[in-house]
């Protein structure tokens, strides 16, 4: 069974606890690994995993979502349209495009070159930053329009809303009062979907910062690509779920009753 | 060396410590807050959890006292409420959800499959700083004036009625599902990657086996958890609906959420503690566990089953009769996969050469006692019974047959038989051997009451209760003084053997596991070099013959 000999004496002890150390190929092989092979695998294996517990705390976000979607049709259907579909599909080819750029940053760093991936990841914070901007201008108008859940929460236009110049028809179907009220579960919904969304951004961008730092250093460029690697699948991931969330929140059935 | 004695210590003149091991190689209080070794972590968790294990055994002891008497006399019924509230927080997520995997399995799991660490050591060591954080959180709940939501959060009670401190306990709670999710994550990782050469899945211990199912649950349950509690603490904060029947929300919605974690939550308590009975067991009959397969996949069928059952919390809930029938049915087959592991130890017992070693006489109680949990909570799952017993005593003392006759009983099993490996030191026997059978009677006399004033029809959660339920009251108190008696005897004998313990040599229990070939203390590498398994893991013949040849040689 095990190698380890319990009867060696102390120095033997003392020594090949020393000797562990030296038998390392890169300076990025943590003590504990037998091989770089090894450290990758683990490294990427625990990001998956760490991705999947990412799924099951959107999936009870996505799951009160289709639920409350399925009691509170009319409602749901009138607010989705409050969203700025624009804007929404100019963050969607933004942040695919982000995407982009981290997928040839991780290329860049296996064929090695050091300039390219520098470039990569800055445009990859770059165009993950103009999404978060984006977003802060689509948060501010549900500001505006008192559309933030909460105490001045306001379902006036839902129910009286706003009188079309041309047709003179209102806009949007009236809702009743007690309809309009679950709009603010809508509302709720898609900031908490969206601004869990956000936070990931956040700490992404912060990540990324990181990173561009070290990569100008040249870490990643010897053979060590771990970091980007894995990264790049949080990256990704992210990506992803936005590409639910967009057609959830912002495209479907937008106007059943008309 | 004989059959009948397995302890076999070393001479007390001549032994001394190993001079180099992982608990001297490094000194001072920063070498133990920043280390990434996962021994030295193992023991931070055994240290802390203990101490919040204390924390909530004062609050069971409040209890008991404020239930000797009819009416709410010692306090009144929102501190009861708060006691019990307490209690149950921090024993469930600061205690039995951490207790073996994050203290026993953090320093065994990388020894037992071979590996000089966990894949993430300093993911290890952030978990138990959040862990820590959990609980500086829990403790501040507690100098703030509690909280007396139940430790199930039940909406809206908790959003919109109580004004307690809910929202820095969510947060603990939130925090301390990070820690298990990282713990868990980790082992997945090490048990698929780092596993020593020779050691494939079917030599694996079982301890190992029931770990990795234990954190395949921790992985895909907690994050829902934290999910809900996020949006407890936002309705909470901002006033919204999204459980507020009167704003159009359902507080279904939140308990589908939370038991989705906190059923599978259960079988992230129990089953390390399967593990460790499942090593106790077979190096105290001498014998390979019978059915090794059968038992090794029956943890991760109870951690499959444990996903499809989470409503049968919900069965007077308001949720359909159908799904009601279907969730009863579906728990009822939680059932087939822990009688296996029951019955897979009896035979491994049957014609083996067994001893009564105090690590034994607990893994005898925690299967006497988890047999009365499992066979009651069928009755709990029949969708009949239960609609007579929820929300009574009966429940309370099945799930505390099942996690403190289960779990705790386990994890003393556990601390008990690998304390020769963390420490060196051997405890004494005949004190330890007590407070096992303390410990059980204790237990017994506390719970079995309350499954009959469950059945009489007692609810739980009140401070007050009918006279007639006096004296079972009575005797259950009682029976928590002695069961409180059994706790602190170990805490004041394995104190005392870490300083006046025997040494206890590297193999005092003659087992075959990967981690008694190594020397007790662990070196900080735990292998000298990296050891090639070629046996399974409870192959006791091959220990015979090598103690045989090691006898003749040195004899």
């Amino acid at each position: 069974m095990a190698n380890a000999n319990p009867t060696a004496t102390h120095e033997t002890l003392v020594h090949d606890a020393h000797d562990v150390h030296e038998h390392h190929d890169l300076p990025q092989l943590r003590h504990h690994f037998e091989t770089e092979e090894q450290q990758r695998e683990a490294g990427s294996f625990g990001m998956w995993l760490f991705l999947l517990t990412e799924i099951m705390f959107f999936g009870g976000l996505f799951m009160a979502y289709l639920l409350y979607r399925n009691w509170y049709y009319p409602a749901f259907a009138t607010a989705s349209n409050q969203l700025n579909v624009p804007l929404g599909t100019i963050n969607t080819a933004i942040l695919i495009s982000s995407g982009f750029f981290m997928a040839l940053g991780v290329w860049a760093a296996e064929v090695r070159k050091k300039n390219v991936l520098v470039l990569m990841l800055v445009l990859t914070t770059v165009f993950g930053y103009a999404f978060l901007n984006v977003k802060y201008f689509e948060y501010k108008e549900k500001w505006e329009k008192h559309h933030i859940p909460g105490a001045t929460f306001d379902i006036s236009e839902f129910v009286n809303p706003p009188i079309d110049a041309k047709t003179g028809k209102p806009t949007e179907e009236p809702l009743a009062p007690d309809m309009a009220q679950k709009t603010q579960l809508f509302f709720f919904l898609y900031f908490a979907m969206t601004g869990m969304h956000a936070l990931h951004m956040i700490i992404g961008l912060v990540l990324l910062l990181w990173l561009i730092y070290r990569a100008n250093r040249g870490e990643f460029t010897e053979g060590y690509v771990a970091p980007i690697e894995n990264f790049g699948l949080y990256w990704h991931f992210v990506d992803i779920v936005w590409l639910f969330l967009f057609p959830l929140l912002y495209l479907i059935n937008r106007h059943p009753l008309k | 060396m004989s059959a009948t004695t397995i302890v076999s210590l070393p001479d007390q003149a001549t032994a001394r410590l190993p001079k180099t091991n992982y608990l001297n190689n490094k000194h001072g209080l920063l070498s133990w807050l920043l280390t990434a070794d996962h021994k030295r972590i193992g023991i931070l968790y055994l240290l802390s959890i203990t101490f919040f294990f204390f924390i909530g055994g004062a609050f069971a002891g409040l209890i008991r006292l404020e239930l000797l008497t009819p009416q709410p006399d010692l306090v009144a019924s929102d501190t009861y409420n708060k006691f019990f509230t307490m209690h149950g927080i921090v024993m469930i997520f600061l205690f039995l959800v951490p207790s073996v995997p994050a203290a026993l399995g953090n320093f065994l799991v990388p020894i037992m499959i071979g590996a000089k660490d966990l894949a993430f050591p300093k993911i290890n060591l952030l978990s138990w700083y959040l862990y820590m954080t959990a609980g500086l959180f829990t403790l501040a709940t507690l100098v703030l004036g509690g909280v007396d939501t139940g430790w199930t959060f039940t909406t809206p009670l908790s959003t919109h009625y109580l004004n307690t401190h809910v929202m820095t306990t969510a947060i603990g709670i939130f925090i301390a599902g990070f820690s298990s999710i990282f713990t868990g994550l980790n082992f997945i990782v090490t048990i698929h990657r780092m596993r020593a050469p020779g050691m494939t899945w079917f030599r694996m211990p079982l301890f190992i086996w029931s770990n990795y199912a234990a954190s395949l649950l921790m992985v895909l349950g907690t994050p829902v958890l934290a999910i809900a509690i996020v949006l407890v603490a936002l309705e909470r904060t901002l006033n919204i609906g999204v459980f507020d029947p009167a704003k159009g929300g359902d507080p279904l919605l939140f308990q589908h959420l939370f038991w989705f974690y906190s059923h599978p939550a259960v079988y992230i308590m129990i089953l390390p503690g399967m593990g460790v009975i499942s090593e106790v067991m077979s190096t105290f009959s001498r014998k390979r566990v019978f059915g090794y397969t059968a038992v090794a996949f029956s943890s991760v069928a109870i951690a499959l089953f444990g996903f499809f059952v989470w409503a049968h919390h919900m069965f007077i809930m308001g949720v359909s009769n159908y799904s009601a029938l279907v969730f009863s049915l579906l728990t009822m087959l939680v059932a087939v996969p822990s009688a296996i592991k029951i019955f897979n130890w009896a035979f491994t017992m049957q014609k083996g050469s067994i001893t009564f070693e105090t690590p034994m006489l607990y893994a005898f109680g925690f299967i006497g006692l988890f047999t009365i949990g499992g066979l009651t909570g069928v009755f709990l799952g029949s969708l009949g019974m239960d609609v007579h017993l929820t929300e009574t005593y009966f429940v309370v003392a099945h799930f505390h047959f099942v996690m403190v006759g289960g779990m705790l009983m386990a994890f003393l099993a556990g601390v008990h038989f690998w304390w020769p490996k963390i420490t060196g030191r051997m405890y004494p026997e005949s004190l330890s051997k007590l407070a096992a059978v303390v410990t059980f009677v204790g237990f017994n006399l506390t719970f079995l009451p309350q499954f009959v004033l469950g059945y009489l029809g007692m609810p739980r959660r009140y401070a007050a209760y009918p006279a007639e339920f006096q004296v079972l009251n009575v005797m259950s108190t009682a029976g928590a003084t002695v069961l409180g008696v059994g706790y602190m005897l170990p805490l004041i004998y394995l104190g005392w053997s870490l300083k006046y313990g025997a040494i206890a040599g590297n193999n005092p229990w003659q087992a075959t596991g990967l981690e008694w070939q190594i020397q007790s203390p662990p070196l900080t590498e735990n292998f000298l070099e990296t050891p090639i398994v070629t046996q399974e893991a409870y192959d006791y013949e091959w220990l015979e013959e090598k103690m045989k040849h090691e006898v003749t040689h040195v004899g």
